[in-house]
């Protein structure tokens, strides 16, 4: 299993009482690509943020490609995100005032897996699978279009050669157009590179793409 | 506005110091060697302003006859008489023997040199500081007309009283450049015949005469003593100032300066309270305006987290970005400073004989920039602990 929850419980440290996650048992198995949804302030965000190591559970057991999140402090968590998660928001992705190479290069520095980290080379070959022109590159990702940024997002959060990428509402800023066109970018990467998929949106018109469907409530029974 | 703030505090902190230091340093080195210097009964600091730096006027003169009875005292190496009060285009003219050109020395014991010329030896010779040379575009041979009173633009002119430069002297740094030596007899020349002075034409003599003795002056401004022993200096200092014939005083050149620095040490006192605290409001105006920065930067916050950003490194990100303000803005200040100094040394120089090098490096200016960055890295804290403690306990948005 690439993840694996159980019995986790989950509440803010100012609502102790109201758990924003209850969830029993939840897993996912390598390369499986998994489409949640679920209304705004459900939670899943917080589910996400729990299995990226952002917040820390206290109470049940995650386990993310076989480490235990729990048991790892704030700064092993950093680290094993850094090299083993790969995340897309909605907006926001990139730093305004760096290049779209800048921003990913930031990421990469967060990296610290040395011996197979991707090279100069390698990002732009990734740039352009995303269709990014080069004379693009070097732009403050502030100048750069909606969709523009969204694929340097995208490029970004694969640099590291995560073996899982989350995506937070990535397509919710986008018009039908480019949230196809990120759509038909974004699957065949994901299959190239035999990546595990946590792809959250309220836009239920996105499921087609995903083999696995889930409501937020199956998962988790607190609200 | 914080970068403005910071560069002009910098530029005032290090502005006063420079000028402090150089002031210090200037002062000091325009009188060396010199013993006592005597004039007639005033204030120690208005006698060491008139007869050193030309600042001032002198209140009185002393006669001639005290100054031969006191220069024939048994400790007395040296003296040299000074009588002031004519000038020529602004610059002041200074009347005197040919061994002030032996005996004067400024700096560390540095005697006066010669570029070109020689000492004056006739009553219508005269010896240019360089300054004035420069300035004013004489060389050798060329004859020049000087004017009674120190304005520049003198109703009186000593027309008939033309002097030659016989010699210009090297560079000092001091008000000497700004000088124009004659002999004592020249001056007296120029007064003794009163219709000529007035500038009706009157020809009489010729200007070219050896010095006479007739045209030994009246009286003289003041004088510079050399003593034999410095053991003596209290002794014949106590002499003068007891001198019964004429009230006279004589001071102690580094006493009299010291006294100085008091008086302008309370001016740069509170000159340095007001520009400590000119900075004081730049550092927290850094601090608020990196505060409300942190605020408003919430999403990249958040990113370089996702990223798998360690909240020290947002600490650090804080304290970098205040640092690079607080170095831009030294920069700044400094550039500036370097500009007025480029601009109002000229002036400074020509009015107060004040001459600043460039450099604004010394080590009391590393001292304070090394203040200025600590304390902007202090105040950068705040805001940076606060977006570590928002990394930390990190919730959702």
């Amino acid at each position: 299993m690439t993840i694996e929850l159980n019995r986790v419980n989950f509440a803010h440290a100012e609502t102790p009482e109201k758990p924003v996650l209850a969830i029993d048992h939840w897993s996912l198995s390598a390369g499986e690509q998994v489409f949640i949804h679920g209304p705004s302030g459900s939670g899943k965000s917080t589910l996400l943020n729990l299995l990226s190591g952002l917040l820390e559970c206290r109470d049940g057991e995650i386990s993310v490609l076989g480490a235990r999140l729990n048991t790892m402090n704030s700064r092993q968590r950093d680290k094993f995100r850094a090299n083993h998660i790969g995340y897309v928001f909605q907006r926001f992705n990139l730093i305004p005032y760096l290049s779209a190479i800048d921003n990913i290069e930031l990421a990469r520095s967060f990296s610290a897996r040395c011996a197979d980290r991707p090279t100069l080379r390698q990002t732009e070959d990734l740039l352009c699978s995303l269709k990014i022109e080069p004379s693009e590159w070097t732009r403050p990702c502030s100048r750069l279009s909606t969709g523009q940024q969204q694929r340097v997002a995208i490029a970004r959060s694969l640099v590291n050669r995560p073996e899982i990428l989350i995506a937070d509402e990535p397509t919710s800023s986008l018009d039908q157009e480019n949230r196809d066109n990120f759509m038909s970018v974004l699957m065949p990467l994901l299959a190239d590179h035999k990546m595990t998929l946590i792809f959250v949106s309220h836009d239920l018109s996105l499921a087609q793409y995903f083999p696995r469907v889930q409501a937020l409530d199956e998962i988790s029974e607190a609200i | 506005m914080t970068l403005m703030a910071i560069s002009v505090a910098i530029f005032v902190l290090l502005g006063i110091e420079h000028i402090r230091h150089q002031a210090r340093d200037s002062f000091a080195s325009t009188v060396s060697g010199v013993d006592l210097i005597v004039g007639a009964k005033t204030g120690s600091l208005n006698l060491l302003l008139y007869s050193v730096f030309r600042v001032g006027t002198p209140t009185d003169n002393i006669s001639w006859a005290s100054y031969k009875d006191i220069s024939s005292n048994p400790g007395v190496a040296w003296s040299v008489p000074i009588s002031l009060g004519d000038s020529h285009q602004g610059y002041r003219v200074l009347g005197t023997t040919t061994a002030y050109f032996e005996h004067f020395s400024y700096g560390n014991k540095r005697k006066l040199s010669f570029s070109a010329g020689t000492p004056f030896d006739a009553t219508h010779n005269v010896v240019l500081g360089s300054e004035v040379a420069a300035a004013l575009g004489y060389s050798l041979g060329a004859q020049i007309i000087l004017s009674h009173g120190i304005a520049s633009t003198s109703f009186t002119q000593h027309k008939n009283h033309p002097f030659q430069i016989t010699g210009i002297l090297d560079q000092t740094g001091t008000p000497v450049d700004q000088t124009i030596h004659v002999p004592l007899a020249g001056i007296e020349a120029m007064h003794a015949r009163g219709s000529g002075s007035l500038g009706i034409s009157s020809p009489k003599e010729p200007p070219q005469k050896k010095i006479h003795e007739d045209l030994t002056p009246e009286s003289i401004t003041a004088f510079l003593l050399g003593l034999n022993s410095k053991m003596m200096i209290f002794g014949v200092q106590r002499e003068i100032n007891t001198y019964k014939k004429e009230p006279m005083l004589a001071i102690l050149p580094g006493v009299a300066l010291s006294e100085l620095w008091q008086m302008v040490g309370l001016f740069e006192d509170v000159l340095r309270l007001i520009s400590a605290l000119v900075l004081v409001a730049a550092v927290l105006g850094l601090g608020a305006v990196l505060l409300a920065s942190v605020r408003e930067r919430d999403h990249e916050i958040h990113l370089l987290r996702v990223l798998g950003a360690p909240p020290y490194y947002l600490f650090l990100l804080i304290e970098l970005e205040a640092l690079l303000i607080s170095l831009s803005g030294m920069l700044l200040g400094i550039l500036l400073l370097y500009l007025c100094l480029a601009l109002v040394s000229d002036n400074l120089f020509a009015s107060f004989g004040l001459h600043l090098s460039p450099s604004v490096f010394t080590s009391d200016g590393f001292m304070i920039m090394l203040v200025v960055l600590g304390a902007a890295l202090l105040t950068a804290a705040v805001p940076s602990m606060r977006i570590y403690a928002h990394a930390r306990a990190y919730d959702n948005h």
